[in-house]
């Protein structure tokens, strides 16, 4: 019982990382139609700016929570910064081209990015500071949980609350609904949708900067080959709970969190990446919309 | 004026953007930091100048848009329209690439045509994908899946029954049909950019077990002493053995080019480009979208899985290394760069992709941001990549000389 609730809380913990990059590719699908392959790349971008960040800061022998103060919001900021940039770049010269051609230009911009950490910085594997303060009272729960993963349930949770309210109560929520129902419609009733797209990728990449900080200060280490598989099972989750569809993302990810827990777990530690990819196929040959999502008809 | 602060802006954005990664190198092991100032005033100057270029080009492809997307191609350049023409130069340029191309590995060294080789498989991978992303337009990112199929069934067959090259390359094509036909029939009802990230997965799942099913793949470390092919009974010592190779590609290359051609322009061919330019219009045509997508998506794996045979016989040495999703981003872009359905433009892309990075040795580290670079830059500035596609047109003429109203006189085939 106790091993299976150890695996329940480490697939609860691997889901809400899963859920919060998830978020980022079901929202951008959700108004471009764009699979943002560079999305993966985003989330390493952040694990590694807040790396180089918290190194700088600890030369200063600051003590650890307020490190974790400053280097999380600066990492957020950088992460959304480089996918506001790739936007530009990268995605918005080729809206009205063929559906190819985004896709495409998409995977050359995590090839991109891939290389220019690892040129910049290295390919080897570095040591990521544990950020995350340990708690005293969950030391009686050591068997099955510790703080860094009560920390990151409890900080996703939280972010995914408070992306929800942003987008069913604020202005820009609302433009962002209607450009994703219809865009030039909503266009017609004044949203702009530039802004509305470059806010997308920002909040979308956000996200990922939260999730890429808060796993690698729980696994220990980085490099940046981390956003590729990352970014693969993120998508896993999003199509598993129904792309384009925000709670979907949630849903997903955690589904695809304790699937892969399970299976480590009970059926073979080898196959890990198997299990993620092979839950993908199924879930797109059976029910391409998803859990949560809804049959689109096509039009020519 | 206003570029200039456009500029500037452009170049004080990347320069904060880039700031932690460029600049500041972290060593853990000693707790030190490194600060790399050079690097920031060398983003900031080169952000400043590419600005420039990229609004340069910016204009001109928005001053190109403004006229209507013709599918009609571009007129040829005169020098070219010139060489084509004129058979008294057309041949002995002919001939003398033929004769080139026949005679190099006594031109140069054994390293030389064993790039060669590799640059020729890669043709070979090039046009087999060009099938699936360039006429039918399905992207697959896991190709070099197939190409492993085709690697490891010769490693394996030989190993264990010591099956020959000639032996094993029909075989492997047939595998790697079969392997496509199998893997593509359940993902085949998908939508584009679904499809791509299931034949990711795909093209993963297949490296994960090739690395850990060791009992039968041998796991990461490989197998190695791979035979090289021989002829009929002759078996070649390193250097004839490569030259033979070098011919054996090039026999290959030929076929494929052949193949791929004659397919093109074929019923199946016009059917992928249909379904490419729109799946609905397509089916209401009468067209069996799946048995079509299915064809090319075979098609490809066959010609990725033989290939792979000939990777295998030129490095006498397999591992699941070989087969990552690098790989496959490698072919992909060679398509995508060459021009997508161009059959020339790919065989100009591989050489270009591949020979390049080779004979640039200092360059070899840039490789992968070169081509990640490219990728976003072709499909915003030249979507047809280096050498444009050519559709096939029939002009029909009418038989009589009497004039006709409207353009009955030069009818365009419709699937041309």
């Amino acid at each position: 019982m106790e091993y299976f609730l150890e695996l329940f809380l480490g697939g609860l913990t691997r889901g809400s990382i899963y859920a919060l990059i998830a978020l980022g590719y079901t929202m951008v699908y959700g108004i471009i139609k764009l699979i943002n392959f560079a999305h993966g790349e985003i989330y390493m971008i952040g694990a590694f700016t807040a790396l180089i960040i918290s190194g700088v800061l600890a030369q200063f022998g600051l003590p650890g929570w307020s490190i974790l103060l400053m280097t999380l919001p600066i990492a957020v900021i950088y992460s959304s910064a480089y996918g506001f940039t790739i936007e530009k770049i990268a995605y918005r010269p080729l809206r009205g081209a063929p559906r190819l051609s985004p896709l495409i230009s998409a995977i050359g911009m995590s090839i991109f990015l891939q290389n220019y950490v690892l040129l910049a910085q290295t390919a080897d594997f570095l040591p990521f500071p544990a950020l995350l303060p340990e708690l005293a009272f969950m030391e009686g729960f050591s068997g099955i949980m510790n703080s860094s993963e009560l920390f990151i349930v409890l900080t996703a949770a939280a972010v995914m609350a408070g992306l929800t309210a942003y987008i069913k109560y604020t202005r820009m929520g609302k433009a962002m609904r209607a450009t994703s129902q219809n865009q030039r419609m909503a266009m017609l009733v004044g949203v702009n949708v530039d802004n509305v797209i470059s806010m997308t990728f920002v909040i979308g990449s956000a996200l990922a900067a939260v999730g890429g900080v808060l796993i690698a200060s729980h696994v220990g280490q980085i490099n940046f080959y981390i956003g590729f598989i990352a970014g693969i099972k993120a998508f896993t989750a999003a199509v598993l709970g129904g792309i384009g569809s925000v709670p979907g993302a949630m849903l997903g990810g955690l589904v695809l969190g304790w699937t892969e827990s399970f299976a480590t777990g009970y059926v073979s530690s080898d196959y890990e990446d198997v299990f993620a990819f092979a839950l993908l196929v199924l879930i797109l040959i059976f029910r391409p919309s998803g859990i949560l999502g809804k049959e689109e008809g096509h039009k020519v | 004026m206003q570029d200039l602060k456009k500029s500037l802006l452009t170049a004080a954005w990347f320069m904060f953007l880039t700031f932690p990664i460029m600049v500041i190198r972290v060593n853990t092991v000693e707790d030190t930091i490194e600060w790399r100032w050079h690097n920031l005033a060398l983003v900031g100057i080169s952000a400043f100048i590419l600005s420039y270029v990229w609004r340069y080009f910016m204009v001109r492809r928005e001053r190109g848009g403004g006229k209507p997307q013709t599918d009609a191609a571009p007129p040829t350049p005169a020098w070219v329209s010139i060489v084509i023409e004129d058979k008294r130069i057309l041949y002995p340029l002919l001939a003398a690439f033929t004769g080139f191309v026949a005679s190099f590995p006594f031109l140069f060294s054994m390293y030389q045509t064993n790039i060669m080789i590799s640059a020729m498989v890669f043709v070979m991978l090039g046009l087999g994908l060009n099938i699936v992303v360039g006429l039918a337009g399905l992207l697959d990112l896991g190709f070099v899946a197939f190409y492993a199929v085709g690697a490891y069934s010769y490693a394996l067959l030989n190993e264990h029954f010591g099956l020959g090259f000639w032996v094993v390359l029909p075989l492997s094509a047939i595998l790697g049909t079969f392997v496509g036909v199998l893997l593509g029939f359940p993902v085949l009802r998908l939508r584009g950019d679904y499809l791509a990230i299931v034949t990711l997965g795909f093209g993963e799942i297949i490296r994960l077990v090739l690395e850990n099913w060791g009992a039968f793949t041998h796991g990461p470390s490989g197998i190695a002493n791979i035979p090289r092919p021989g002829f009929l009974w002759i078996e070649f010592g390193l250097k004839d053995g490569i030259t033979f190779m070098y011919y054996v590609m090039i026999a290959l290359v030929l076929f494929t080019i052949l193949v791929v051609t004659r397919l093109k322009y074929s019923r199946i061919g016009r059917a992928w480009l249909a379904l490419r330019e729109d799946e609905i219009a397509c089916q209401a045509m009468g067209i069996d979208k799946t048995k079509t997508k299915l064809m090319a998506f075979a098609l490809g794996a066959t010609w990725a899985s033989m290939a792979g045979v000939v990777f295998a016989a030129k490095t006498s040495f397999v591992n699941p290394a070989s087969f990552t999703f690098m790989e496959s981003a490698i072919i992909l872009s060679i398509v995508v760069l060459g021009g997508m359905g161009s059959t020339l433009g790919v065989i100009c892309g591989a050489m270009i992709l591949i020979l390049l990075p080779e004979h640039l040795r200092a360059f070899a580290e840039y490789r992968m941001i070169i081509f990640g670079a490219t990728m976003v830059l072709f499909m915003v500035f030249r979507p047809q990549g280096l050498i444009r596609d050519r559709r096939r047109k029939h002009t029909l003429k009418k038989p009589d000389d009497t004039p006709v109203s409207g353009d009955a006189g030069k009818v365009v085939d419709a699937h041309g």
